[in-house]
């Protein structure tokens, strides 16, 4: 049957080379957890611990066997699926991430399609208008965009729409108090909640949803729009276009047949990288709206040192990224069928 | 009722109680109601149980509104017409009564007799041994606040009778009856709990991480870690008068902007803990309450570990150079009370007290000069980054003071993880700013901690013969006792001359209200919940 299908084989093979990379990660992430300066135990003991309750928490925590031995019990329980227990939060990790997860990518990818639903249609027009206003529009948004980091324009759009004008709802995380969270389904509340049939509930966090997204869309729409209008550009005043243009087809065909689908392949590479540092910009937006997702936790994992929660947090984004490159990968052959895979 | 609370046996359960119906669906208007409270908060609640390793401070407040302990404390004004707890009354809350022997060494209580927990089950004077057990037992920071009481081993406790609890002690102590009021030693269901234990885990700590079992005000009806927990009212709760709010909701904001925000439109009604500058800031509009933390200072340290920190004349011309009125308004805005600027001579116990100590260059250089190091020499200020809040303000202008001295100092920034180690454990940073509180609300105590030898908060390495003995003379004695005023003005003298610590200023706890009052500033500094009410 693989033989058969030789794209379903080049992607198992994919697949099989990532394993390496995610050994890699497993291994560098424990060392590096465990390199980080500061004391867990005297953290984790309390305000007025002494020696001997730093020691005993020390025990509990099994911090006190030696480094290749911790090694082993986490990859064993690894292995059972067991990423550990977060100190922080007093849950498993696993636990927290299926619920933490969810929630930034629910944001970020909201905020990366409000992106590309203006980016792109934005840089199409710059690059068939250069000069003109939409082209000067273009540059003004991606300058801002670039230019103003993200916590600050959460903040800004809270002052404006929340505070003055009173149209946006609390920034209070993914739900107002009033409502109950969906059933959980797939950990996106928008889709757990139409799955429901509970319009109230998904209109409430759409509604949630809209500032922090918005806030994110501004950051990552610049890198889309630019690269859009740049590969516009090159496409329209390529020989193709110009025998197209010859050749007396109509202009709509050039710009979206010809022209539009050569110019994605950039685009789509582009929103790969964009969508990795929209992840990490996602930390700012999440402590602005209080929005409980993975970044916030990892960075409050990462300053008391709760081991199992920062290699957890590590471990699921390299696995995000081995899925997200092979994600693209796949775009790339839907998009230029001249790109296969090498099926050795 | 527990974080695992489905959506389905919620519902369920709203519809066997009316007072959940305000969660069905959107019922903004009814959600709001007078009898439903909104707080928000920077902190996370990581645990529902205090004993836990690993619980955070702001977790205690579940041991605080959902539990019981034997005794209270009672309430009185403060000076800025808010309300605090009052450390010099005691109440009973689970206790009905409670009697002291002769000698002060059996204390027996006698709980009250229609006390029931959540599940309908009397309160019995074997839960609170078991409670007690745990607390002593579990180890970590329960087991050393028991200590400080001089409750340390299970066969202290014993349960006379279904309603008589009786306590023996090795010592008697002035501190043992306070120490009973504190968050820890709370009233678990020991049925409940000891029918979830297992032999790896005699004392159900896992299960009481995610279940509240108590007999307390409120219960828990949600509790999302990272986002928000729910307190729903125990209408039978017989600890004190019935609460007035039905419903509480705690949620997680991270973003001191956003939770001020949120105060200030009133879409919640409290904001907990709030920064120095949003408190001075909001209080022209809002009922701002910025209660000086008692027993509590912020503090220069000079560690004697470190050779010039020996010399006197260093120390002193140090505590005369510190800007502290720049330091009190850039760093906390005026927000709680000076240090500074005491009468030298001693004339009280009061603590924290008005060092003799104030701004004067001149004086500070003349200091210098007399030292062996009247060239001056360089230091490292040490800062946590996790209260650079009050200490990066702080440390920049101690540094700029400290230049003019001849001192230069570079400012070294800790990661918040490291902290604690750096400065309390290992203690070995050189100069360092400190705020050690203490609970219990007494001189000694906060001797024992922060200037005994070898203790955690002494962060100097300071070691005083004299101070070692009267320390440990007055932890225990009673406040009224003839020789405990002159032993404590004794030891306020000696620290201040000799300057271990150079207490720069007292600490506020800042919470905005819009649209509620009742709030009692507790020395746990969390929210206690129950005399709070709607306006």
């Amino acid at each position: 049957m693989l033989a058969a299908s030789p794209r379903l084989r080049a992607t198992l093979l994919r697949i099989a080379q990532s394993i390496p990379v995610v050994i890699g990660v497993v291994i560098i992430s424990f060392l590096l957890t465990r390199a980080l300066p500061g004391d867990p135990a005297v953290y984790f003991a309390g305000v007025a611990a002494d020696t001997e309750s730093i020691e005993q928490t020390r025990v509990a925590m099994g911090l006190d066997k030696p480094l290749f031995q911790q090694f082993f019990i986490y990859v064993g329980n690894l292995l059972q699926g067991d990423l550990g227990q977060s100190l922080l939060s007093g849950r498993s990790v696993a636990e927290d991430l299926a619920k933490r997860l969810p929630a930034s990518l629910e944001l970020t990818l909201t905020a990366l399609l409000l992106a590309i639903a203006i980016a792109v249609p934005l840089g199409v027009l710059a690059a068939t208008r250069p000069g003109t206003w939409v082209d000067h529009l273009c540059r003004v948004v991606v300058t801002a965009g670039v230019s103003l980091p993200t916590f600050f324009t959460g903040i800004l759009l809270i002052y404006i729409f929340y505070y003055l004008l009173g149209v946006a709802p609390s920034p209070l995380g993914r739900l107002d108090f009033i409502y109950l969270d969906p059933d959980h389904v797939t950990g996106f509340y928008l889709i757990d909640a139409a799955l429901m049939g509970d319009w109230e509930t998904w209109r409430g966090a759409a509604k949630q949803l809209f500032l922090p997204a918005a806030t994110l869309a501004l950051f990552t729409l610049a890198p889309i729009a630019r690269m859009t209008r740049a590969a516009m550009l090159t496409a329209l005043s390529s020989d193709f276009i110009r025998t197209a243009r010859a050749a007396g087809l109509s202009r709509q065909t050039i710009l979206y047949r010809y022209a539009f689908r050569n110019a994605l392949l950039p685009v789509v590479t582009t929103l790969g990288m964009v969508f990795s540092f929209a992840l990490g910009a996602n930390v700012l937006v999440e402590k602005v709206f209080a929005w409980p997702g993975i970044g916030s936790y990892a960075v409050e994992a990462l300053v008391v040192s709760d081991y199992a929660a920062v290699q957890g947090f590590v471990l699921s984004m390299a696995l995000l990224f081995v899925a997200l490159n092979l994600v693209i990968d796949l775009l790339y052959t839907a998009i230029d069928p001249r790109i296969g895979f090498s099926s050795k | 009722m527990t974080a695992t609370t489905s959506r389905r046996n919620f519902l369920k359960m709203g519809a066997a109680g009316a007072s959940v119906l305000p969660f069905l669906r959107a019922m903004p208007a009814a959600a709001q109601g007078s009898d439903t409270l909104v707080v928000v908060t920077g902190a996370t609640i990581n645990s529902l149980d205090l004993h836990r390793s690993g619980t955070s401070r702001a977790s205690y407040q579940v041991g605080i509104n959902c539990y019981d302990r034997l005794l209270s404390f009672g309430t009185k004004q403060t000076p800025d017409g808010g309300f605090s707890y009052d450390y010099q009354v005691i109440e009973p809350e689970l206790a009905e009564s409670w009697t002291e022997s002769e000698d002060g060494l059996t204390l027996t209580f006698k709980l009250k007799s229609n006390a029931t927990f959540w599940d309908g089950r009397k309160v019995t004077a074997a839960d609170v041994k078991w409670s007690f057990d745990r607390a002593v037992s579990v180890g970590g920071f329960p087991t050393v606040q028991m200590k400080a009481g001089g409750l340390e081993r299970p066969d202290q406790f014993e349960a006379v009778d279904e309603e008589t609890f009786v306590i023996k002690l090795d010592r008697a102590s002035k501190l043992t009856i306070p120490d009973l009021a504190v968050p820890v030693p709370y009233i678990m269901n020991s049925v409940e709990a000891l029918a979830n234990a297992t032999e790896d885990d005699p004392w159900a700590t896992e299960y009481l991480h995610t279940t509240a079992a108590g007999s307390g005000a409120y219960k828990v009806a949600r509790w999302t870690p990272g986002e928000q927990l729910v307190y729903e009212r125990n209408d039978a709760w017989v600890g004190g008068p019935l609460p007035a709010l039905k419903r509480v909701v705690i949620r997680e904001v991270p973003s001191p902007a956003t939770r001020r925000a949120l105060v200030e439109r009133g879409d919640v009604q409290v904001a907990f803990d709030i920064p120095d500058k949003d408190a001075a800031e909001l209080a022209e509009t809002l009922d701002v309450f910025s209660t000086p933390v008692e027993n509590c200072i912020h503090c220069l340290c000079p560690n004697f570990a470190f050779e010039p920190f020996q010399d006197a004349n260093v120390r002193k011309a140090i505590a005369y150079a510190v800007p502290y009125e720049d330091i009190f308004q850039a760093a906390a805005y005026g927000r709680g009370l000076p240090m500074w600027g005491g009468e030298e001579e001693i004339n009280d116990i009061a603590w924290p007290r008005k060092t003799q100590y104030y701004t004067d260059i001149e004086k500070a250089k003349e200091l210098m000069a007399a030292s062996a190091y009247a060239e001056g020499f360089d230091v490292p200020l040490s800062i946590s980054l996790d209260l650079a809040s009050w200490m990066e303000p702080t440390a920049l202008l101690v540094q700029e003071a400290l230049g003019k001295i001849g001192i230069n100092v570079t400012i070294e920034k800790i990661p918040g993880a490291n902290w604690r180690t750096a400065v309390l454990v290992e203690k070995r940073l050189p100069l360092h700013l400190e705020n050690f509180g203490g609970w219990l609300n007494t001189p000694d105590y906060y001797f024992f901690w922060a200037y005994q030898d070898g203790h955690l908060f002494n962060s100097s390495n300071y070691r005083n013969e004299e101070v070692e003995e009267l320390t440990n003379a007055t932890l225990h004695m009673p406040m009224d006792d003839p020789e405990y005023a002159p032993k404590i003005k004794r030891m306020f003298e000696i620290v201040l001359d000799e300057l271990p610590r150079i207490p720069l200023y007292q600490p506020a706890l800042n919470v905005a209200m819009n649209g509620a009052e009742g709030y009692e500033f507790w020395f746990h500094r969390q929210l206690d919940i129950r005399p709070i009410s709607r306006v």
